[in-house]
């Protein structure tokens, strides 16, 4: 047996563990299609072949040995370059960085996803320290959109997207502090989950704002998502955020209906400063769904002010050695973000933690009478690469800063959200389905009857 | 013509020892704009005085 490129993480690992394909052959397709596209995508900084082959082999010796083997046996995935990888520097879209000693350990999702079988192909392109919702990165160049290689993967896990939106591998890994999963999501057409502040286990990733980071998953199916986040959870005494809770799948419920959930669709400021792309995504999914409610979320707007004082005060203070000592290595517009940030009374940045336990309380309430909120992930489908402003009803806004104008006010407090990819034409997006705290399952649910309705699905790349 | 947050851009500079070359102060003077402009939207918001701010630290 043959891979097929679109093949999902779940196909794989069955055909792996049934001995109709081995987890070499799974990575090596893997690898090959990386080496036929990625010349274009530009999704990958590092490839890590003889790791992976090493790893493949090993999961081929258990199977003959007759060992049990993990539900992710032969998957390949890659990783944001952020994430910690043994032996080498973790760049974090930096120049910096790259004067780092190598990683001695692997992150601890990295971990995890590899005792459940998986097998680590390489690390992914991003924007610059994760400050950037556009993909580009001007010392590795942007990395590309599989639907339309002149345009923007979104960022900042602009390689995770494309590299799954292209169909190189079938699971990446991510972060999001204020978007960087569902922007990517949206762009290229496929699954992300930024699971509640806290759920996984950010150990050995370069951070960006500690107070906003989470990590997750993209993938080409729901099933395929839920698989990943399941074998990711998990408490880890090295990440302080992380919580304590047990392990809570989502994957035996998926399936389970979703018509006892009451759906809602956000109103108010998720309505406003949308192109007519994201106002008939988020209407189909709505309507297939049945969900008619609007429920307006208060103070969304200073929601996301107070999400960008948050993070651009603590970025400016993670790297404020680096801007000290060695400014002209940064991204310029990178660094003149963070000299600004540094430069931000720090009454500020308090009012902005207390408002977002008053906000945080807002949404409990809401949460009470609403189980799913419904919002676009981003207001219109990937702009063109380097493309600085776009014009929304007669007015011309900078497409940087708006890029992630729906995803702040969630992250802002935690939520999980699901982005899930409507394959509208010519360009996909993503409407982000968002739960209460803790309840990834039931916004894994709705996304995998959105799934199996046919309305939501990871388009076939095109640029290819 | 000296902007309004040049002093300011100054001041702080030399007080965080953070250099700021005369190339780069336009981008650095819009962004602290824009930051500014969205701390008083955060600012304006009347909050109790007993409201805890939402990090959270477990001895």
């Amino acid at each position: 047996m043959t891979t097929k490129p679109e093949m999902t993480a779940a196909e794989i690992a069955s055909a792996v563990a049934s001995r109709k394909m081995s987890a070499l052959d799974a990575t090596e397709a893997a690898l090959a299609r990386i080496k036929q596209h990625d010349t274009i995508l530009n999704s990958f900084t590092d490839i890590t072949a003889d790791r992976a082959r090493a790893k493949a082999r090993a999961i081929d010796a258990d199977i003959a040995a007759g060992k049990e083997v993990g539900p992710l046996a032969g998957v390949p995935f890659a990783v944001k370059n952020l994430f910690d990888v043994a032996g080498l520097p973790t760049r974090a879209g930096s120049k910096i960085n790259r004067d780092l000693a190598p990683a001695k350990r692997d992150a601890t999702l990295i971990e995890r996803m590899e005792a459940a079988g998986a097998v680590l192909v390489g690390a992914l392109n991003m924007g610059e320290y994760a400050y950037d919702f556009t993909g580009e990165n001007v010392h590795d160049g942007p990395s590309r959109n599989p639907h339309d290689t002149t345009r923007m993967t979104g960022g900042s896990s602009g390689g995770s997207g494309s590299a799954v939106g292209g169909a190189l591998v079938p699971i990446a890994l991510g972060s999001d502090t204020n978007g960087s999963i569902r922007v990517p999501s949206s762009f290229c057409g496929i699954f992300g989950l930024k699971p509640t502040y806290g759920r996984l286990s950010r150990a050995r990733s370069f951070p960006f704002v500690a107070s906003l980071d989470h990590l997750g998953p993209f993938a080409r199916s729901v099933t395929d998502l839920a698989l990943a986040y399941d074998v990711m959870q998990g408490p880890d005494a090295e990440d302080s955020a992380c919580t304590t809770r047990g392990l809570e799948p989502t994957l035996p419920l998926l399936a389970n209906p979703v018509s006892d959930l009451r759906i809602a669709i956000a109103g108010g400021y998720f309505q406003k400063n949308v192109f007519p792309e994201a106002v008939e995504a988020v209407g189909r999914v709505a309507k297939a769904l049945g969900a008619t409610q609007v429920v307006e979320i208060p103070e969304a707007a200073r929601a996301r002010a107070a999400a960008y004082v948050i993070t651009t005060t603590e970025g400016a203070s993670l790297h404020l050695d680096r801007l000290r000592t060695r400014p002209n290595d940064f991204d310029p517009a990178v660094r003149d973000r963070l000299i600004a940030g540094a430069m931000v009374p720090a009454p500020m940045v308090d009012r902005a933690q207390k408002f977002r336990r008053w906000y945080r309380a807002q949404l409990a309430e809401i949460f009470k009478s609403v189980d799913v909120l419904l919002a676009p992930a981003t207001p219109c489908t990937a702009p063109k690469l380097g493309q600085v402003n776009f014009n929304l009803d007669g007015v011309e806004l900078p497409v940087r800063a708006n890029i992630g104008i729906h995803t702040q006010p969630i992250s802002f407090i935690g939520l999980p959200v699901v982005a899930v990819p409507v394959p509208l034409e010519p360009l996909p997006i993503g409407v982000q389905i968002i739960a209460a705290p803790w309840r990834e399952d039931i916004a894994l649910r709705v996304a995998y009857a959105l799934e199996k309705m046919g309305v939501v699905s990871a388009p076939t790349p095109r640029g290819l | 013509m000296a902007e309004p947050l040049d002093d300011y851009i100054d001041a702080v500079s030399k007080a965080l020892a953070l250099p700021v070359e005369e190339a780069w102060r336009p981008a650095v003077r819009v962004n602290l704009e824009v930051s500014l402009r969205l701390s008083r939207l955060v600012d304006e918001f009347a909050l109790p005085d007993e409201t805890e701010p939402a990090p959270i630290f477990t001895a």
